[in-house]
């Protein structure tokens, strides 16, 4: 790997009497796709708010193109686009207002804005007000506005929870074409394993704060051809599998 | 029996909203808590008032107001007839105080100014006093505004007293002269105290709860991740709701002008600077309100903890005055009663910059201060 964008080292996160995070390494390079895969309260999201600069670890390091938050909170937050699981824009402004208004922040013109609008496939939904979207087209305008300022890192906080299947298609499909056409690295954090199967080259599988197991898909299925659960599952293996060996639980537990 | 109730959906349902309520602190407080601590201040403050006290300016009798009048005035006669007690008030003025005791109503003190026509003029304005009394050639006068039902009261009290009191053959004619000139009425005592509490409530509404809001749904989150300044966030905020305030007592005011025919008698000048300071106030206390919760229901509470005691106490609909003497201090140096009492002042009384400098640097004090402690608390995730 090049330098990595991300540096996590050894980090560890307590919120009164729960460790959220406990003692976490994570590297990212360029152009990487990594999803963080884990059931509800694994820790992902805080992780997550830890290398978004908005949660300060209580120990360990992380660093964002070399640099730590402290002192580089501006020039990190160009760099970041960020969507997360629910986020209630302003009900009664257009799809395009609230565009042009994230855009604002980072100084951005209505170029861009078009050109996300169309990558989103809300340009018919550009006069709606957010409060007529459906739950599918908010996620979207919602991951449009973290792509507003072509991030170096996009950290998505589970982007498709609570979207029916086509939706969390749609959503996908954009992804994959951020994927084709640009050196963005992604963060993602979701509990669904077609998620992490289909867009992320790079899985890392947490639980209760801890890193239980990371590598690519393969690397991480490779590793189940071993296990007993193999033999007593008539079909094909999945990472589900692999955490229930694991763990003893589902990932949607 | 007591499995199968307890398996029932109702309660389930009933038990799930009291664990609900109960185990929110914010919403127990604001909820349960507030009010009985608000009905208990208030209750202690006043229902121990031993009397009402009516405050009535006399003119025109200067000299008869001295610890030993020598007057055979109908005025006069009446309060020495009724042993009305002379004492002197904060500015070491002699008044006259007669009580009306009343076992069932209350106790009913009438104190009377001796003042000129152009001072009863000011307090009458201020809503120190709704009536003045005079006397010209025998005939006892009742100058007040017949459309304000508290005059009316006093008006109807006072003149049965002195009917009953001084003898049948001494009796003066009384007359009833309205008072409806432009800063006597009522509305001209209204208004500005209207427009003072649309600022504050518009600041705590439109300021105070946007931000909770805002927060509660994690949009101060998402904006936070970008470069946004965040002061830029609080100055639209403020600066959109300071134009929102001035459209709204504008058009406050031109229908009062238009229907009312209600006149800036002073400084224009020194109002738009004081309605600033104002804003700022509101503003300041807006942001400390809502610097730290994420909850609208505690919000709720904490924007009505503050505006409602100033909507009550603040003379906004009725003077201050008829509060106790001992909290007017501290009520006239609330927010809403400085912003209000600085727009009647300049409204009504035909203030400048001079007489209304105070209330201006307070207010701006109060909204500095209170901007500066929200934004140490402030929350934005």
């Amino acid at each position: 790997m090049n330098d990595p964008i991300i540096e996590v080292r050894n980090i560890h996160k307590s919120f009164k009497t729960v460790q959220a995070v406990r003692g976490i390494d994570l590297h990212i390079g360029a152009g990487q796709f990594v999803a963080l895969l884990g059931p509800n309260g694994a820790g992902k999201t805080t992780l997550v708010e830890m290398i978004e600069g908005i949660q300060q670890p209580d120990s360990g390091d992380i660093r964002i193109l070399g640099k730590t938050w402290k002192g580089n909170e501006k020039y990190l937050r160009y760099l970041i686009g960020l969507s997360l699981q629910e986020t209630y824009f302003i009900e009664k402004l257009t799809v395009w207002e609230t565009m042009r208004l994230f855009a604002s922040f980072f100084a951005i013109g209505k170029a861009r804005c078009g050109e996300v609008l169309n990558l989103i496939a809300l340009e018919d939904k550009r006069r709606a007000w957010v409060v007529n979207l459906s739950g599918g087209q908010r996620q979207r305008l919602a991951l449009g506005i973290a792509l507003l300022n072509n991030p170096k890192i996009l950290l998505l906080d589970e982007p498709t929870t609570g979207l029916d299947p086509n939706a969390r298609r749609e959503i996908w499909s954009i992804l994959l074409k951020l994927k084709e056409q640009s050196n963005t690295s992604l963060i993602l954090t979701t509990h669904y394993m077609e998620e992490a199967e289909q867009l992320c080259d790079y899985i890392v599988i947490i639980d209760h704060g801890k890193i239980l197991k990371e590598g690519t898909l393969s690397d991480l299925l490779g590793e189940i051809q071993d296990l007993p659960v193999k033999q007593a599952l008539p079909r094909k293996i999945t990472l589900d599998d692999l955490f229930i060996s694991l763990t003893g639980r589902h990932l949607n537990d | 029996m007591i499995e199968r109730l307890s398996n029932s959906q109702l309660l389930q349902l009933i038990l799930t909203n009291v664990k609900e309520l109960t185990r929110e602190p914010g919403v127990l407080f604001w909820g349960i808590i507030f009010p009985i601590l608000m009905s208990l201040g208030l209750g202690v403050a006043f229902t121990k008032k031993k009397d009402v006290i009516t405050n009535i300016a006399v003119t025109g009798q200067e000299k008869l107001m001295t610890e030993s009048p020598d007057s055979t005035s109908a005025i006069m006669s009446f309060l020495m007839a009724n042993n009305a007690v002379a004492e002197k008030d904060k500015k070491g003025v002699v008044t006259r105080k007669l009580t009306v005791p009343d076992d069932k109503l209350g106790n009913t003190s009438f104190i009377f100014h001796s003042l000129s026509w152009k001072d009863a003029m000011v307090m009458l304005k201020r809503g120190n006093i709704n009536i003045i009394l005079d006397e010209k050639n025998g005939v006892i006068q009742y100058h007040f505004d017949p459309m304000n039902p508290d005059a009316q009261l006093t008006y109807l009290k006072l003149s049965k007293l002195l009917n009953r009191t001084l003898p049948v053959d001494t009796v003066p004619t009384a007359e009833i002269i309205p008072l409806t000139v432009s800063g006597t009425r009522y509305i001209d005592f209204l208004i500005p105290g209207l427009i003072a509490m649309g600022v504050m409530m518009s600041c705590m509404w439109g300021v105070s709860y946007a931000i909770i809001e805002r927060r509660s749904k994690k949009l101060l989150r998402r904006m936070v991740a970008t470069p946004m300044k965040r002061s830029n966030f609080l100055i639209a905020m403020i600066t959109v709701r300071l134009l929102m305030n001035f459209v709204e007592a504008g058009l406050l005011f031109l229908f009062a002008w238009l229907v009312f025919n209600i006149t800036i008698q002073g400084s224009v000048s020194a109002l738009i600077v004081l309605f600033i300071s104002g804003n700022f106030a509101f503003a300041g206390i807006a942001i400390f309100i809502s610097s730290h919760t994420a909850k609208t229901e505690v919000g709720n509470g904490l924007i009505n903890a503050v505006s409602m005691p100033m909507m009550v106490l603040s003379g906004v609909f009725f003077s201050y005055h008829n509060f106790p003497e001992w909290s007017i201090p501290t009520i006239q140096k609330l927010p809403l009663s400085m912003m209000a009492d600085g727009i009647r002042s300049i409204m009504i009384e035909g203030a400048g910059f001079a007489e209304v400098a105070v209330q201006g640097i307070f207010l701006s004090a109060i909204g500095i201060v209170f901007f500066i402690a929200g934004m140490r608390l402030f929350r934005w995730h």
